[in-house]
């Protein structure tokens, strides 16, 4: 058993609201340069929809991730983008890379038109120029330009994932009495197979040992892009500045500093937890090699029991430090994960075993079978699972690699924890209804509780917790402590500059 | 005097500041050693440019360099009259190919304003040498046929000297200017070397072939695993 540890998330999808804060917060301190306008490393989508960049989820034309080789003994894992030598084939000119039309071209407005306009009978207006040639520029698309289903015709109607349902379930989604939609909000997955890394021709994506937090050496980056066709989230971006590649670096200087990550820190709706998750490295090959439905079921078993003595002996052993370790016993990602399985990794099927999960959104299930608009908890909410206003196959799609019964069970647990809340604290619901609710969902009224508890009313340090780093002590074996000394901020270092 | 500083002083000075260069940049600035890539701009003409130019030019790159190395292995492979029309046809599809990617780089460098935005001086400076040189190296294939014969008995005489420091100019001096030209702009396109996006020929990923897919760095080792 090798035991790592990896700083794993969750986002509880019923909490957002969709407010893009998290986007901006990282925008602030990350990508406001030039070259990176148009990154989102977090970004927030509505669902049914496109997403960012458009489509991205659409493998057949991005071909990012992995595929299982299509044989019945032994298959093996290879990179849907190309093999190793077609990476050499394709170096000077990427077959699947996206290009700027595909997210949008970042824009100003030339304010200067406001003031040196001469006088006249029209009120003078700002026109939006590119941040890339800074020629004028019509606005065509930006990065959340389906935003709460803004030209769902056209947009959302063209979500990938849309079609595997069938045209009862499409008309469902978008009749406007019945519109249906959700927010996920999206960082780097911080994979444990991570496909950008497996493509970098110039081996510049790592991950680091001590967090799995996923990088890039920017020193080592060469520019070939083949990480941005590969990675399936589309979450590592070209800069077109510089010629490097970057990508959401979960915040590092704040982990390591004890600070959430800055889409965490800011999240409105306190959507987010942070938490370390022990994890069995020697398990990843089997885990990728299983048929899509027990591709979750499969991670699970990866993720190890931090309580178990076995467990924290191994962890020892692997050179996990003891304050990780109790980092992982007070995680909440692991009980979202693991003990109550109420979380799953977004699109497991692309086997790059994603570290960030999601809590499917309820919310508008429960209202489902009241077309008339009323809003009203129905004790027979089990039925009304199958009567969903969002059918359980496109959660299960995006959520667990098509398996349905792994999003009804979360779904059945969220509901029991509804009722029986509803039943402590409203009274409108029976005891009996609530305790057939709990033993539907095979949970205890402790385990509702504790759910209840984290995901209503957790504070700050029940959401996040981040493991000691103790990164002084790791940097001054590494550093000359003394290195930059009298160089008085004159150092060799240089800012990113584009070439020579 | 001139065809001394041309021809011997000039190569070998050229050479210095292209490797000495290339590799001060590297260990200084190890970041600018980039392709800077425009393909995320413009994706069509990309193809065509970048695939047309690099595929002929790489070949065509390692033939020279074969017959500055093997001469004798590469005077066998044209011994007889069809594999010297081969290689003679080979030679001028790979330089036409060549010299049309470069060609299209230019014009799509400036028709598109976005390609302009990110084009700078040395990018400029860069793609006219290397248009410049492919043409003349067409303009000789053309007009001076056979070039892979006569390369072996003046050119590789001249690189062999100059490789080891006993440099005879007189195997070139006496050659047409078309030659003279192709030859001072090659040594020229190393001297620019360390100073333009040229360095992503040292880029090249090599270490691909066979390492592993992932990797794993600690910061430092805490124990072993």
């Amino acid at each position: 058993m090798k035991v790592r540890s990896q700083a794993s998330m969750v986002f509880h999808l019923d909490k957002c609201i969709g407010c893009h804060t998290c986007s901006i917060a990282c925008k602030n301190i990350w990508t406001d340069r030039p070259g990176a306008e148009y990154m989102w490393w977090n970004n927030v989508e509505t669902k049914p929809g496109v997403g960012f960049p458009t489509q991205w989820e659409d493998q057949e034309k991005y071909h990012g991730g992995w595929e299982l080789e299509d044989k019945p003994k032994n298959p093996e894992l290879k990179l849907k983008l190309q093999n190793r030598l077609r990476t050499y084939t394709n170096l000077f000119s990427n077959p699947a890379m996206p290009t700027m039309d595909d997210y949008y071209e970042p824009w100003t407005y030339n304010y200067n038109d406001l003031f040196n306009s001469p006088l006249g009978p029209d009120q003078p207006t700002a026109r939006p120029i590119s941040r890339v040639d800074g020629q004028p520029i019509e606005i065509e698309s930006g990065p959340n330009w389906d935003d709460d289903l803004g030209g769902s015709n056209i947009y959302a109607a063209n979500d990938p994932l849309l079609q595997s349902m069938t045209p009862e379930e499409k008309q469902r989604l978008f009749s406007i009495e019945q519109l249906f939609y959700f927010y996920m909000p999206r960082i780097c997955n911080h994979c444990l197979n991570a496909a950008c890394g497996a493509a970098c021709p110039s081996g510049a994506i790592y991950k680091r040992a001590e967090d799995g937090v996923v990088l890039i050496n920017q020193d080592k980056c060469r520019g070939w892009r083949m990480c941005v066709s590969a990675c399936p989230y589309k979450k590592t971006y070209y800069n077109w500045s510089t010629g490097k590649s970057e990508k959401c670096i979960l915040c590092y200087p704040r982990l390591e500093t004890g600070q959430a990550p800055a889409c965490f820190h800011s999240c409105v709706g306190r959507i987010r937890y942070l938490g370390v998750l022990l994890y069995d490295a020697d398990q990843i090959p089997d885990a990728l090699k299983v048929p899509d439905e027990q591709l979750v079921e499969r991670q699970r078993e990866m993720i190890l029991d931090p309580h178990d003595p076995e467990v924290i002996a191994a962890a020892k052993a692997s050179g996990v430090p003891d304050g990780v370790i109790t980092a992982a016993q007070n995680s909440p990602v692991y009980r979202y994960v693991k003990e109550w399985k109420l979380a799953l990794p977004l699109h497991p099927e692309y086997r790059t075993l994603p570290m960030l999960f999601y809590v499917p959104p309820l919310l508008p299930v429960l209202n489902a079978t009241q077309p008339s608009g009323t809003q009203r908890v129905e004790t027979d909410l089990f039925s009304s699972l199958e009567n969903a206003r969002v059918p359980v196959r496109y959660m299960s799609r995006t959520l667990a690699a098509g398996n349905d019964d792994l999003v009804i069970k979360s779904y059945l647990k969220m509901i029991a924890v509804r009722l029986y809340k509803r039943h402590e604290t409203v009274g409108d619901v029976t005891a009996e209804d609530a305790q057939a609710a709990l033993a539907k969902a095979n949970m205890t009224a402790e385990e509702a509780e504790a759910i209840y508890k984290l995901t209503s009313i957790p504070t700050y340090q029940e959401r996040f917790v981040i493991p000691p780093y103790s990164r002084e002590g790791d940097i001054e074996e590494v550093y000359d402590p003394q290195q930059r000394k009298a160089e008085t901020g004159f150092g060799k270092r240089q800012g990113p500059q584009r070439g020579l | 005097m001139l065809e001394i500083m041309l021809f011997v002083v000039f190569p070998y000075v050229a050479l210095a500041i292209g490797i000495v260069g290339t590799i001060y940049r590297y260990l200084t600035n190890q970041y600018s050693f980039t392709t800077l890539s425009s393909q995320f701009l413009e994706n069509e003409l990309q193809f065509w440019s970048s695939t047309l130019w690099h595929y002929g030019i790489l070949p065509t790159t390692f033939i020279h360099l074969a017959g500055f190395i093997i001469p004798s292995v590469m005077n066998a492979l044209h011994g007889t009259p069809e594999l010297l029309y081969l290689s003679e046809l080979a030679g001028k599809v790979l330089g036409i190919m060549a010299l049309v990617g470069a060609g299209i780089m230019i014009v799509r460098r400036l028709t598109f304003s976005k390609i302009r935005a990110v084009t700078s001086t040395a990018d400029w400076i860069v793609l006219f040498l290397l248009f410049i040189q492919v043409f003349f190296g067409l303009i000789l294939a053309f007009t001076y046929r056979w070039g892979a014969t006569w390369f072996i008995h003046t050119a590789t005489p001249w690189m062999n000297s100059l490789a080891f420091f006993s440099p005879a100019p007189q195997y070139v001096t006496a050659l047409p200017l078309a030659h003279k030209v192709h030859f001072l702009t090659g040594f020229l396109l190393f001297a620019v070397m360390p100073f333009s996006r040229l360095v992503h020929i040292a880029a090249f990923p090599f270490s691909y072939m066979w390492r592993r897919f992932q990797l794993v760095i600690w910061t430092r080792r805490k124990a072993s695993s």
